[in-house]
């Protein structure tokens, strides 16, 4: 046996983890009857169909060929997802200033232009405009300077 | 005339100074960012969300609206003038766009857009005047009932939108669908799927997942493709087209409003649907389809009218139901439940100014785009130069505090991101983003419609099938489903028997 549509497969493999989490999740929930659906109805009906969808597509990828799949850059994926978890974890503690300091730095370094001087040029501006538009301009409750440097 | 008066309404509230601004403020920002390769409508409506919260309910929808539209505009250019579509609706423009700027007639193909769309912009906001009062009118007899099946039929429908594999569409709707109930359950007040998160009680924010999914998942899939994007072609010389590109283009201009007209009204993105299907339309009935591809102005013309009309029928489901069909219709419903007013049915007779001053304002809009994207080219043009490293840091910035800022929760901007990674590892495996979002947002409202329907009828499921309108829903759902699986059965049934042979 092969799979002879990854797509297929992995996307199938998916539905039917979450699907089928979503069923046993659902069960401390009281199910109820369909004149009287408690909480636990609608998401274990949804579940299950889910798996169920999960459970096809992974059966069929073994029948019908599909294309193969592209190469997964993890490296940007996580530079770049994870400069916004550091932004989130920053912004209390640290200020607006740092966390776009370093959200902006830290997703610049993920591009093959990244320069120094261009990225931290490109970061005060973001800082300036930001403190501008949503600190000034808005009056967002958010602190240039945090908790952590006394602000 | 009712109509006359509406429309009169409509001009009275769009006219004021105010909101021209916006509506101006709304077609600019549109323009830019359909010009700009790798943000779209989606992520810019999220991260302007707060900026409404200030503003008057018309206005912020005006400015919203425009910025819808306005990117159906701005993309044609970066289509035309790169060869990257600017957005997803202008990839069929790239096709002969980009041919006739090879040919050093980009700005022909550039006022062929501008002119079919502000055309096609006329037209579908004629159509939504007339069509969306008295479909609102049907609306008020929907009970729980006639909404659920409506809600089938949307997802159903949005199914065939989707391009790609059928089965992993249903997959995202029921993933969607699943993710939307996380939260306090609104009937019992149980906690569902919360993993001990009090924050999670209000349930995952879509403007969270919109961002996360087509803005975080975008950049990644643009920053691996940065090293070969593309470059200026060509000069703009003349804008004017002659006497025989206008007489070539009325046709195919006309043909491609109705046509995205017609598919803008249906949920996910019929305004994609519709460039393209009227792309083909035209290659159809051409009496030189070889033609098509080496710098047909019809291949410009009929895509660019379609995407602009769709953009703007497919205001009328969210207007006159309540329902969103898209992810930016859903954006822009949560705008109005920002400022306190339920969209549904009521609004047009509880809200004509609003309703009325949208319409009015998206032919404005059109008339501004028309303006600006003519004498303006020069500043789009140099805009496409901006390279993208510096342009997508600063994406990332606006998304995070935008995000941040609607609950002033971290928690948001770490689900963002987390909804950033699905977004991608979805891309890849070719399953679609816009039916998840659709069922997200639509997975709490089924469930309740359903427990309603289901509690008037004491639990008989065959209650949907007894009511005119539920059942004639549900049945079209069927035959739009059954349409859709005869060619993949038949698709399947071929690679079958390729393989015997």
């Amino acid at each position: 046996m092969t799979i002879r549509n990854p797509k297929d497969f992995w996307s199938g493999l998916l539905f039917l983890a979450v699907g089928g989490a979503a069923v046993l999740l659902a069960q401390k929930y009281k199910l109820g009857t369909a004149f009287k659906m408690g909480p636990g109805y609608f998401p274990t009906a949804l579940g299950g169909l889910l798996a169920l969808v999960g459970l096809l597509a992974i059966v069929r990828s073994f029948i019908r060929p599909g294309t193969a799949l592209e190469p997964f850059h993890w490296r940007l994926l996580l530079m770049v997802t994870g400069s916004a978890v550091l932004f989130g974890l920053l912004l209390r503690g640290a200020g607006l200033s740092v966390s776009v300091l370093v959200l902006a730095l830290a997703s610049s370094a993920a591009s093959i232009y990244f320069r120094w001087r261009t990225a931290l040029i490109l970061a005060v501006g973001l800082i300036a405009l930001s403190a501008l538009l949503f600190v000034k301009g808005l009056g967002l409750p958010i602190p240039l300077i945090g908790t952590w440097f006394g602000g | 005339m009712e109509l006359l008066a509406n429309l009169a309404l409509g001009f009275d509230t769009a006219l004021t100074l105010h909101n021209l601004l916006y509506c101006f403020a709304g077609v600019l920002i549109g323009t830019l960012i359909g010009v700009l390769p790798g943000i779209g409508p989606v992520a810019t409506i999220a991260m302007l969300l707060p900026v409404t919260f200030t503003l008057a309910p018309v206005s912020a929808m005006i400015m919203l609206a425009g910025i819808y539209y306005g990117a159906q505009y701005g993309g044609s250019t970066s289509a035309i003038l790169i060869n990257l579509p600017g957005e997803i609706t202008s990839v069929a423009t790239t096709l002969d766009g980009h041919a006739m700027a090879k040919q050093g007639r980009a700005g022909v193909a550039l006022a062929t857009a501008a002119i079919g769309s502000f055309v096609a912009g006329t037209i579908s906001t004629f159509l939504l005047a007339a069509f969306a009062p008295p479909l609102a009118e049907l609306a008020l007899k929907f009970g729980p009932h006639e909404y659920f099946a409506l809600m089938v039929l949307g997802l159903v429908a949005s199914i065939v939108l989707a391009h790609g594999s059928l089965l992993r569409a249903v997959g995202m709707i029921l993933l969607g669908l699943l993710l939307g109930l996380i939260g306090a359950d609104v009937n019992s007040g149980a906690l569902r799927f919360t993993f001990g998160i009090p924050e999670l009680a209000d349930g995952v924010g879509f403007v969270v997942a919109a961002m996360g999914m087509f803005g975080l998942g975008e950049i990644v899939r643009n920053l691996e493709n940065e090293a070969n994007r593309k470059q200026l072609v060509g000069r703009i010389t003349t804008l004017m087209p002659t006497r025989e590109d206008f007489r070539r283009m009325v046709g195919p201009i006309l043909r491609g409003t109705f046509i995205g007209s017609a598919l803008g009204i249906l949920p996910g993105n019929g305004a994609l649907l519709a460039s393209f299907t009227s792309y083909s339309v035209e290659k159809k009935i051409s009496k030189t389809p070889e033609q098509f591809g080496k710098g047909m102005i019809e291949g410009v013309a009929a895509p660019e009218s379609a995407n602009n009309a769709g953009a703007q029928t497919s205001f009328i489901p969210m207007l006159t139901l309540g329902i969103p069909s898209s992810p930016v219709m859903a954006l822009m419903i949560g705008a109005l439940i920002i400022q306190g007013i339920q969209p549904g049915p009521t609004v047009v007779t509880n809200q004509p100014a609003l309703f009325w001053g949208i319409i009015v304002s998206m032919w404005i809009g059109n008339v501004f785009l028309l303006i600006l994207n003519l004498p303006l080219i020069g500043l789009w043009v140099r805009m496409i130069m901006v390279p993208y490293h510096l342009l997508y840091p600063a994406i990332l910035v606006f998304c995070a505090i935008g995000v941040y800022s609607l609950s002033n929760s971290t928690l948001d901007v770490h689900l963002m991101a987390l909804f950033g990674v699905l977004g991608y590892v979805f891309a890849k495996l070719e399953c679609e983003p816009a039916p998840m979002l659709l069922g997200f947002l639509l997975g709490p409202m089924m469930e309740e419609y359903l427990r309603r329907a289901l509690t008037i009828s004491r639990g008989d499921a065959t209650t949907f099938l007894t009511r005119p309108i539920s059942v004639s829903m549900l049945a079209m759902a069927v035959v739009v489903m059954v349409i859709v699986l005869l060619p993949a059965i038949r698709k399947t049934r071929d690679v079958a028997f390729k393989e015997e042979g």
